[in-house]
């Protein structure tokens, strides 16, 4: 374990020569960027030995208290570590959902035995966790969850399906939404919200074939699952409010993740990179005044996501709607990748049309990496419904 | 620099209390009230405003001045900018600075102790081709024994019927420079206003022939650099202000116009687009507060790629906001009654005054790519 009061440029120095040393070498596999595309024994468990790694290290969970296993540390020093590991671009750890939604949800509100049963399987990855809200038929609407669960003695009668469950295959737990009561005054008082077990008869994760080709995420068929009763989180009634939390601290409007990286960045340096290597008319695409007016573009969009959110921190410069940065987060980083990566398929010429091969440029991980990039502005609610959100949350805009 | 944003206690309470000031002071039917007089703002606001110091904010404190930075002086207009504030503080604050950065100590201590207590100064740097770049120019001045005699036309100068003082560039001897030129050495008919967009601006056309100024009227240093600057910072503080009125214009509209039994906002084709704006503006703002922060770091390179980008964006955000506020308000939208043209107007205006956003994305095109 770290020591506490250690002046952090030390600690910087520290974690940066730890990193270096023990940052895994080529598998010789093309690896994953998120949690989301984890498609292959062999990548999972390449990640999952090294968020063990980490943990071990101390440089995962460092703020989380340590009765349960965290390092017990003020925050910045898990920020330090965070930076760090995108500097140095290290691998992500892939217990993202136990990391950075269902952990701070549990360590927020759940039982005292909650956290000593599940906080220490999140952090060192011993206990994968998977996510249960959105359902095939109703997308991001999520307050129209129609999986239902029935309570049956001391156990809850689980039917109905999920989508979206990235690692599901390998998850020990689900946070699941599910609906314990038809009658109410809306539709969103239905609602109780599961750490359920995964490991259970009647519980089916079913691996779906992306549109990158690749395999990554589930569709979780639950037929007559029985779950227990005391593994569900807050009041049977009050899953939406549960629900909203968590979807808070995926958004990155509350603080108490874990830490540790949640994907493998590409980013706007790799894109001017790829623009100094691409060709146009017998030069360096880079020197293409349209190319170069749209790479301004974009590193202006990155700089003003950055930007915002330090603004965000500043009290004085926010009192008109205090959470219309916090709340677009995952619309903006989202697009942006997603836009960035577009870019760079044109940057490719012919090659652009190109996909993963060996004569592929960069082997196809842009094209790859575009594709990819719908997980985000997708999955969590689309961008779409994330300008609903802004729209009515914040500017006051009546409901669509 | 500890943060890329710094904003003082201070500084918070000096947005408090301007966004109080241009709140009461300039509620938007004064501004139309105000639109067909021909100054184009009151006196007693002026006052008011040389009371609270604030024209003296970054003058040296031996100049009669607060001594503080630039950065002091961005809450101040965006608060004016988010009223459409039509007063001549703007550019009187762009002459005051191009005062202490360029100006001899003579006209320094002739001029600034006056500004800080009123006098309205202003700059003519713009001319009639419209080009961005303040170094071309055909406005010439002759030497003759100790005089200079001036030639030439300059326009857009902001406020010039009500200044005393104009800062005034133009060619001499193949080089740029900057010149002072009371306004009684201009006579009255070659001052003569210009119909701009924005109609609670006062912009003249300069007509500088038989002008002529003693040789000591030359700054000691053409600081066009700082200039440039410094209207970057405060027109893009201005257009923050102004976008962000903007938005709730169109929010409120949104919230109370029905169509189809219907409240507008619940559309997802309007209020998509109105999230749009928000991000437009948090960006805006955001860009807006680092540039002031970082203003007077001396890390030039940092200091003019943060300020293109509040320019850029400032620029962009605003007239799509402008734009987008027009269309919202439907057939309301499209008369002289409705408030969203003045936004319009106004966003227009700042659009196309120190650089569009292309421009401005042309000039960081080397800074970040090269």
């Amino acid at each position: 374990m770290i020591e506490h009061n250690k002046d952090l440029d030390v600690f910087r120095a520290d974690v940066s020569k730890w990193l270096k040393e023990n940052n895994p070498k080529d598998p010789g596999f093309i690896l994953p960027e998120t949690f989301m595309e984890v498609g292959t024994d062999q990548q999972f468990e390449f990640l999952r030995d090294w968020q063990r790694k980490v943990y071990d290290a101390g440089y995962l969970g460092m703020a989380w208290p340590t009765e349960y296993g965290g390092g017990g540390m003020p925050q910045i020093y898990q920020d330090v570590v965070n930076a760090e590991m995108a500097k140095q671009r290290v691998p992500f750890v892939p217990n993202t959902i136990g990391l950075n939604w269902a952990g701070p949800l549990i360590l927020n509100m759940g039982r005292e035995e909650d956290k000593q049963r599940y906080i220490k399987g999140i952090l060192n990855a011993d206990d994968i966790w998977c996510q249960g809200f959105s359902e095939p038929e109703h997308g991001s609407d999520l307050g129209n969850a129609q999986c239902r669960a029935v309570k049956n003695g001391d156990d809850y009668i689980v039917n109905g399906s999920k989508i979206w469950t990235s690692l599901g295959s390998y998850a020990k737990y689900m946070i699941l939404l599910a609906r314990t009561s038809t009658d109410g005054d809306n539709k969103y008082a239905g609602l109780s919200f599961f750490l359920s077990p995964m490991q259970v008869d009647g519980i089916e994760p079913q691996p779906i074939k992306k549109l990158t080709g690749e395999y990554g995420f589930c569709q979780t068929h639950f037929i007559d699952a029985h779950i227990p009763a005391d593994c569900m989180i807050g009041a049977q009634g009050e899953g939406w409010q549960v629900a909203m939390k968590t979807l808070m601290f995926e958004r990155g409007a509350t603080g108490g993740q874990a830490g540790g990286l949640s994907m493998m960045d590409i980013n706007m340096g790799d894109v001017l990179e790829l623009a100094k290597r691409a060709r146009r008319n017998g030069k360096p695409a880079l020197d293409d005044p349209l190319i170069r007016d749209e790479l301004v573009q974009l590193l202006i969009e990155e700089r003003s996501n950055r930007l915002m959110n330090v603004r965000a921190k500043i009290p004085a410069l926010n009192a008109e709607r205090p959470n219309a940065i916090s709340m677009s987060g995952k619309l903006r980083s989202s697009e942006l990748k997603r836009k960035f990566t577009q870019f760079a398929l044109s940057l490719q010429g012919a090659n652009g049309a190109r996909y993963v091969s060996a004569a592929a440029v960069d082997g196809g991980r842009w094209q790859r990496s575009y594709f990819n990039s719908f997980s985000a502005t997708i999955g969590g609610g689309t961008s779409q419904i994330q300008k609903n959100i802004l729209g009515e949350r914040v500017l006051g805009l009546p409901k669509s | 620099m500890d943060s890329l944003i710094e904003f003082s206690e201070e500084q918070s309470m000096l947005l408090d209390t301007a966004t109080d000031f241009c709140n009461s002071r300039s509620p938007l039917d004064k501004v139309r009230t105000l639109i067909s007089t021909e100054k184009g703002f009151e006196i007693d606001e002026w006052n008011a405003m040389v009371e609270l110091g604030w024209l003296g904010i970054t003058i040296p404190e031996q100049n009669g001045g607060l001594g503080l930075s630039m950065a002091d002086v961005v809450p101040i207009v965006e608060a004016m900018g988010r009223q459409l504030m039509g007063s001549p503080f703007l550019t009187t604050t762009l002459a005051s600075q191009a005062l202490i950065h360029g100006g001899t100590q003579v006209q320094q201590n002739e001029w600034l102790p006056k500004i800080a207590t009123g006098t309205i100064a202003t700059l003519a740097l713009q001319e009639e081709d419209g080009d961005w770049d303040l170094h071309n120019l055909s406005a010439i001045g002759s030497i003759n024994n100790d005089s200079i005699e001036l030639t030439g036309k300059k326009t857009f100068v902001l406020d010039a019927a009500v200044a005393e003082l104009l800062i005034v560039s133009i060619s001499l001897q193949g080089m740029p420079a900057l010149v002072c030129v009371p306004v009684d050495a201009i006579p009255a008919k070659q001052i003569q206003r210009e119909t701009v967009i924005d109609e609670t601006r006062r912009c003249y056309e300069v007509n500088l022939e038989g002008v002529s100024v003693p040789r000591s009227a030359v700054m000691a240093n053409t600081c066009f650099d700082v200039i440039q600057r410094a209207s970057l910072l405060l027109l893009s503080a201005e257009m923050a202000g102004g976008l962000a009125s903007t938005l709730n214009t169109i929010v409120e509209y949104l919230n109370t116009r029905k169509q189809f039994d219907r409240l507008i906002g619940s559309y997802q084709a309007l209020k998509h687009p109105a999230a749009d704006i928000l991000l437009g503006l948090e960006a805006v703002r955001s860009h807006v507060y680092h540039a002031a922060t970082i203003y007077d770091s001396g890390d030039k390179a940092a200091i003019e790629a943060a300020l293109h980008m509040a320019k850029a964006t400032a620029s962009e955000q605003f007239a799509f906001a402008g734009d987008r506020a027009v269309q919202f308000h439907g057939g309301f939208g499209f008369t002289y009654d409705c408030n969203a043209q003045l936004f319009l107007r106004r966003a227009l205006w700042s659009q196309y005054q120190f650089g569009d956003e292309k421009y401005h994305r042309q000039a960081l095109a080397p800074l970040l790519l090269d």
